[in-house]
């Protein structure tokens, strides 16, 4: 696991000592571009919070290469449209933003945060209230904010969660390409694997209170989503979108079960949740 | 106007308007007008404590302060925020009843206390109360990028080691602070609106963070001057004119955004 972005060994993690999620183990490399991908509430947001050093890990161990550092992008932001920040000042606080004090004007601040804003396509909103911007241009900048400090790990939570279809594709285009541009190891958590498939080299798969990774090709087969969910399990490959199907039961009918675990889950991802496992009575 | 007797009360006004426009700042950003209420509403019981116990009403309203001030902030850590707040101001209006009724000495600086009482300021407080309000636009001040980030997403600032807690403890004490500061002259009803209208309109002003920071205190600044000068030639209480004018910057900046 040497020169590894990201590695986890026997994670696992929960609340008040409870596991949601145990025995999680991968590596990220430099570069790579990794989904956590499983149904609503089996702890994908709970693991990036324990991974950030935001909830205790329950066991096992986080390792994060280079110099330490992870971005993060969390799943929504507390902004109404009136208030004072624009994009350009949300992208500065990236840099600096838990110092104290007022930040003072510096020419090298400026040039950092201008090519941030370039990288991630934000010049034409960097001024205006972030408020202000579309679920896409929050997006980007929430993603500049993460990257000015040029973390080795980029977390990003369910960030493609209230984007149009086409800020979707953009979305995951752009974090590709930073993932290899600036040799950030990105994993972000989403709850459909299928707008991630053309991008995405790593899967972490969380279901059932366990996970598997590796390739896409490695993770997403019937055989080894029936050994994860304990139920068998049919992998289709349909008009280029994959189905995950689950004969008789409902292999995520315990999506419920950890409604705690996801304080903002919106009431449409479960709808979308439907596509992702298809039930055949 | 200017007459010497006035020098103390227009000093006592650009205390206040200062000190309520930097925090009012921050009370708007971070989406406390609730606390901003609360805090000021539950000090003036200590006021009536003071009384009772024969010390300075500032002492009171200071010790009330820093009460609600650990009240919301312990309560609201687990937990709904609105309502460790709202429990806050019943614990601290509760104990002002009952010191209330155990002396009827109070009656007159009740109103007062209620309703503010800007030519009442004596020279001697001047002194504390410019001490009290720098500490409440120090430590908001210090907190800028802290309380900015936290204002974005509070996981943020917790995965950047800017400590939120800790921040939201200091936020909350400048807002008691500026309380300490403002309620004697404005009133303990009617502080609110001289932290939140200013800095409401202030946003309007500018869309970057310290641009509609020193907008705020200037619409403060104004705010206040008027209502003194309103209050000297109407001989109505300043509270009112500041009560009305801050409900008045509020509607203007909604309606220029």
């Amino acid at each position: 696991m040497s020169g590894a972005a990201l590695a986890l060994e026997g994670v696992a993690v929960g609340h008040a000592g409870r596991a949601v999620l145990s025995g999680v183990g991968f590596s990220l490399a430099p570069g790579s571009f990794a989904g956590l991908i499983g149904p609503n509430g089996s702890g994908k947001t709970t693991l990036l919070r324990s991974i950030l050093g935001l909830v205790p890990l329950l066991g096992g161990r986080v390792a994060i290469g280079g110099r330490g550092q992870v971005g993060y992008v969390p799943q929504s932001i507390a902004l109404d449209r009136f208030m004072p920040i624009r994009a350009r000042d949300v992208i500065a606080l990236g840099l600096d933003g838990h110092r104290p004090g007022i930040p003072l004007p510096s020419r090298r601040r400026r040039a950092q945060v201008d090519e941030m804003i370039d990288a991630v396509g934000a010049a034409g909103f960097a001024d205006r209230r972030v408020g202000d911007l579309s679920g896409g241009q929050q997006q980007r900048v929430m993603i500049a904010h993460a990257l000015i400090r040029r973390p080795d790990v980029l977390l990003l939570d369910e960030p493609l969660a209230s984007l149009d279809l086409r800020s979707v594709a953009e979305v995951v285009a752009l974090l590709a390409g930073l993932a290899r541009e600036e040799k950030v190891a990105v994993l972000m958590s989403a709850h459909d694997m299928n707008p991630l498939l053309p991008a995405m080299d790593r899967i972490v798969y969380v279901a059932e209170g366990r996970a598997v990774a590796g390739t896409v090709a490695e993770v997403v087969r019937g055989a080894v989503l029936s050994a994860l969910y304990g139920a068998h399990i049919d992998v289709l490959r349909v008009h280029g979108r994959v189905l995950v199907v689950a004969a008789g039961g409902a292999p995520h009918g315990h999506a419920h079960d950890h409604a705690h675990d996801h304080a903002h889950d919106h009431s449409h991802d479960h709808d979308e949740d439907a596509m992702h496992v298809v039930r055949i009575p | 106007m200017f007459a010497a007797f006035m020098l103390d009360t227009w000093a006592a006004g650009l205390i206040v308007a200062i000190t309520a426009g930097v925090v009012g700042w921050f009370v708007v950003l971070r989406g406390a007008s609730f606390a901003a209420h609360v805090l000021p509403l539950g000090t003036f019981p200590g006021a009536a404590a003071a009384v009772l116990l024969g010390i300075a009403p500032s002492a009171g309203v200071a010790g009330f302060g820093l009460a609600g001030v650990v009240a919301i902030w312990a309560l609201g850590r687990r937990g709904r925020p609105e309502v460790a707040t709202a429990l806050t101001l019943v614990m601290l209006l509760a104990t002002g009843a009952l010191l209330l009724s155990w002396t009827d000495r109070y009656a007159a600086q009740v109103y007062a206390l209620l309703f503010g009482q800007v030519l009442g300021v004596s020279r001697a407080s001047l002194g504390g109360m410019a001490l009290a309000g720098a500490g409440a636009v120090a430590l908001a001040l210090a907190g800028f990028r802290p309380l900015l980030l936290g204002a974005i997403a509070p996981d943020l600032a917790a995965a950047r080691g800017a400590r939120p807690a800790a921040w939201e403890f200091g936020f909350l004490a400048a807002i008691a602070l500026a309380a300490a500061v403002a309620v004697p002259v404005v009133g303990a009803l009617l502080t609110f609106a001289l932290m939140v209208g200013p800095a409401s309109c202030g946003r309007a002003v500018s869309a970057r963070p310290a641009v509609a920071l020193a907008a705020s205190v200037a619409i403060a600044l104004a705010l206040m001057a008027g209502s003194i000068a309103l209050s000297y030639l109407t001989n109505w209480p300043v509270g009112c004119f500041a009560g009305l004018g801050g409900a008045g910057c509020y509607a203007l900046g909604r309606a220029l955004l």
